[in-house]
């Protein structure tokens, strides 16, 4: 049997690395855009001051990227140094769309990002914005296919289990690619991610503006920041993840252990507002609720039910049993003893195998699990409630300050007095981190709501990991995070320092730090500081 | 057009050998640029116009690894659950040296301080030595056999350790390793540098390739007279559906010349190899180090295929339970998804090449100390 602290730190290792990685993804997905829109306007209206926009926040995007990129090689390594068996068990569907991610999209955005930041002098303004589009296309286009290969984790369509080969196999690529938990999964993650960029870009732009300094510059920032906000905010609320809970097993248990709905209530059922949830009593102590809502966020009607943690649990328990059989069957069949007969019994328990590997935790051959066994595993078919419950709430919340503060930044913005509202650009500024947590937080739900599964129904994390030793993971584990606290504390040395710079880290000239301290040719200065005086009101 | 499976299996053979090739002759590039860049940089502003030769295309380049390493991950997954988790400590150091790149060549010219700058430049020579020398020793150990079994389920166990990798034959596989990227490094600077960095670059052509040839030729006669290779002896049809616990395999001191012998046109890839390096030092030689870089290309290419040749079918054999080596008939994955991704690489691959060439033309030029000074805020 493996090591349980193995696997513990195994998942540590993932989780903090890929937490980490998302950390820089989502700027990249959306402030790409937003450069691409910087950058059509400089090339449609020919504007300086659109070009300079599209290289300050290119640097700002460089420092990001370079990040992304770094923190992105762990995760291509990591599926097969820390979960060999993850990686035998299902490369065959899950390895092909990380493949073609490469050959369609990663190639595609890295090989223009070189361009873009060297490129100005040597390519013409529309090949340069061509350059600038295809990253952004490219990156978005490498977010499409990974949440493609993480969808199929969560809802693994398009794929059947074969003994033969004892992992499983693709049946319809086409299941795979319009599978529609990747596909909610997309627009929502995709979404957030402009969410990010622009309140990034709107909170640097609040601190300038409330200094004072570079105010056109800001100003046109913001704006264009602003639109593209509200345009994601509210394709992330309306189009959340939320609508994907229908589809699937595991969405299901998660939208229970989400609401912490232990019993299924008659249609439509409440909302807990707060609560303590209890995997231990299987109960939520001191429950605030809300009749009928849960009903209506989670199946749009009112009289479908949500069905609770508890019939889950039971349901679970039956096809445990089921997979004992299924796996039964499999020994034989691997050992030679292929018999129509055992034949018909695999093919007949197939689809709960995965529910008999939840076993390996407790016995070695599933087989031959006692009541007590199955007991615990069926408790463990579940994940655990307490964490999803409330990192889903603070994910909510911070969609929800965003959507207020973005609302008012619109209106104040279209009212032009957005100078003016120093209380909201104060809100702007200490915002930065909201859409952070909001997406940290909302991975968290996806992936720790989908435990105890690697893959959904299929795959137990426990016999995913790599047959290594507690041991060496703690010591990779403390690499990892000894180099990566090295780089996010320069990184974000960098982006303060950039940030604070501002537009005069271009060297232009026309900026606020170059025009304090430039003393030579001050004519020249003082009339760009009126020019730009005169495009700021 | 339905493809057979078996065919499908050797052209997946052929594939992730191309993506290889591409990653050594592209990323190969900016990696021994990297290796060479303390050495051939003798102040801040020419490390600048090394860096810059490869600045925009450091990125796209590392494509080819991350897009070998996907393709092996869906075209032979237990080859890559089995080398990646066994060579765990290998691949990590590899991860953690690649690491220093993308913010080395990012952040470096940020800031304009001395020791901030030239702690990347050493971070940068980490990034391109020692991935190029983890990559060799993993090949060194491919070609000794792996230890390693799979039990009933196919889940793999390594039993070797870390230490058990450097062993005296498969650091010299590392030694040729880095000496052919840095030798292509130096080519291309030559090319793209203007003097002094150009006439430096020039003269490490020489050592270098010298030292790749030699290396190249000591290992091959290492391999013919001092490492058993492995045969199959016996395996299930070659459309078979895989299973790598079925067929026979044992080790056999001409195990990796049987290829050679039985098809002998598979002689031209260490040709290659040799005839491109050599006539690659010659071009360099006689300042024609465009040339040099194209037959360095073919030289790298011939390298490669020279061990793909010697160990075909197999892809990692296992010294303690032969029989459990992996093959490129029984490693593989379904059907299906080799079709699937086979119809991906053919569309894709020509597209990749078509644009990545256009960068190159783009950004084609000698990198000079002026251009560097002119574009300050903007170069890296």
């Amino acid at each position: 049997m493996l090591d349980s602290s193995m696997i513990e730190l195994s998942r540590w290792q993932f989780a903090s690395t890929a937490m980490y990685h998302f950390l820089f993804v989502p700027l990249t997905l959306g402030l790409s855009w937003i450069l691409v829109i910087m950058e059509s306007v400089y090339v449609m209206t020919g504007r300086e001051i659109y070009k300079d926009m599209t290289k300050f926040w290119g640097k700002l995007f460089g420092i990001n990227f370079a990040l992304g990129v770094t923190t992105g090689l762990t995760m291509e390594f990591q599926f097969g140094t820390n979960w060999a068996y993850y990686s035998h068990y299902v490369g065959d569907v899950f390895g092909a769309p990380l493949a073609i991610e490469g050959l369609m999209a990663f190639f595609l955005e890295s090989t223009f990002i070189g361009l873009f930041f060297l490129g100005w002098e040597r390519l013409s303004k529309r090949q340069h914005l061509t350059v600038t589009f295809l990253t952004a296309f490219g990156s978005n286009l490498s977010a499409l296919w990974i949440l493609i290969a993480n969808g199929w984790m969560q809802n693994p369509v398009g794929s059947e289990f074969s003994f033969e080969t004892m992992r499983m196999e693709m049946t319809s690529f086409t299941e795979l690619l319009f599978n529609p938990v990747a596909q909610v999964k997309f627009v929502h993650t995709v979404a957030a991610g402009y969410v990010t960029a622009a309140m990034f870009v709107m909170g640097i732009s609040s601190w300038y503006l409330l200094k004072g300094r570079d105010v056109a510059f800001a100003k046109r920032s913001f704006s264009v920041a602003v639109g593209f906000a509200l345009a994601s905010i509210l394709s992330v609320i309306l189009l959340g993840d939320e609508s994907g809970y229908e589809i699937g097993e595991i969405q299901r248990v998660k939208l229970a252990a989400i609401e912490s709905e232990w019993h299924t209530e008659p249609a439509p059922a409440a909302f807990t507002i707060f609560g303590i949830p209890s995997n231990e009593d299987e109960a939520t102590h001191n429950a605030i609720k809300v009749p009928w809502l849960l009903g209506l966020i989670a199946t749009r009607s009112l009289d479908e039910e949500v069905v609770g943690l508890k019939d889950l649990i039971a349901k679970h328990e039956i096809r445990i049993r089921s997979g004992m059989i299924a796996y039964d069957a499999l020994h034989k069949l691997r050992n030679g003893e292929d018999t129509p007969d055992i034949r018909a019994v695999f093919t007949q328990h197939k689809a709960d195998l995965g529910y008999g590997l939840l076993l390996k935790r407790y016995v070695d051959n599933p087989a031959q699990a006692n009541e007590e066994q199955i007991k615990l595993a069926a408790k463990d078919s579940i994940p655990q409630v307490a964490p999803l419950f409330w990192s889903f709430r603070v994910m909510v919340m911070c969609g929800f300050w965003m959507l207020l503060l973005i609302a008012l930044g619109f209106y104040y913005n279209a009212k032009r007095t957005l100078q003016e509202q120093r209380w909201l650009l104060w809100m702007f500024l200490f915002s930065i981190p909201v859409p952070w947590i909001g997406v940290e937080t909302g991975w968290f739900v996806a992936e720790f709501g989908r435990q105890p599964w690697a893959i959904g129904e299929v795959l137990p994390t426990y016999i995913a990991a790599s047959s290594l030793t507690a041991q060496e993971i703690m010591l990779s584990l403390t690499g990892f995070i000894t180099f990566y606290t090295i780089l996010f504390l320069i990184e974000m040395f960098l982006m303060f320092k950039f940030s604070r710079l501002g537009p005069s880290s271009l060297h232009t000239g026309r900026y606020f730090h170059e025009r304090q301290t430039n003393h030579l040719g001050g004519g020249a200065i003082a009339a760009t500081a009126a020019t730009q005086k005169a495009q700021g009101e | 057009m339905p493809l057979d499976y078996e065919v499908l299996k050797f052209i997946w053979w052929v594939l992730v050998g191309v993506l290889f090739i591409g990653f050594a002759v592209t990323d190969g590039l900016d990696m021994g640029v990297g290796g060479l860049l303390p050495f051939l940089g003798k102040n801040d502003l020419e490390r600048r116009v090394i860096i810059n030769t490869v600045g925009p295309h450091w990125d796209g380049n590392q494509v080819w690894l991350i897009t070998a390493g996907g393709a092996i991950f869906a075209a032979w997954p237990l080859v890559y659950a089995t080398a990646f988790s066994g060579f765990y400590f290998a691949m990590l150091l590899a991860l953690f040296a690649l690491f220093f790149r993308p913010v080395g060549f990012d952040y470096r010219s940020k800031i304009a301080n001395p020791i901030w700058r030239s702690a990347w430049d050493w971070g940068l020579f980490i990034g391109g030595v020692v991935p190029a020398l983890v990559f060799g020793i993993a090949f060194g150990n491919l070609l000794q056999g792996v230890p390693f079994h799979l039990d009933e389920f196919l889940r793999p166990y390594y039993t070797g350790s870390f230490w058990g990798l450097l062993n005296p034959f498969a650091l010299l596989t590392g030694v040729v390793s880095v000496a052919m990227l840095m030798l292509h490094g130096a080519l291309w600077l030559q090319l793209r540098t203007a003097d002094p960095i150009a006439t430096r670059a020039k003269a490490w052509v020489k050592p270098l390739g010298l030292t790749t040839i030699a290396t190249f030729a000591l290992a091959g006669i290492w391999l013919t007279f001092g490492i058993d290779g492995f045969k199959v002896v016996s395996m299930p049809a070659l459309d078979a559906v895989p299973n790598p616990l079925t067929k026979q395999v044992v080790i056999d001191s001409s195990g990796w010349l049987v290829n050679y012998r039985d098809y002998p046109l598979t002689l031209l890839f260490p040709v290659l190899g040799f005839a491109g390096l050599g006539f690659a030092v010659s071009m360099s030689i006689q300042d024609r180090p465009g040339l040099g870089l194209i037959l360095s290309g073919l030289g790298i290419t011939g390298i490669i295929m020279t061990v793909g040749a010697a160990m075909f079918p197999f892809i990692m054999p296992s010294s303690t339970n032969p029989n459990n080596s992996l093959i490129a008939w029984d490693a593989t994955s379904s059907h299906l998804t080799l079709t699937v991704m086979f119809w991906a690489a053919v569309i894709f691959i020509p597209i990749i090449l078509v644009y990545t060439t256009w960068t190159y033309y783009k950004m084609w030029r000698r990198v000079t100390i002026e251009e560097i000074q002119a574009q300050d805020t903007l170069a890296y």
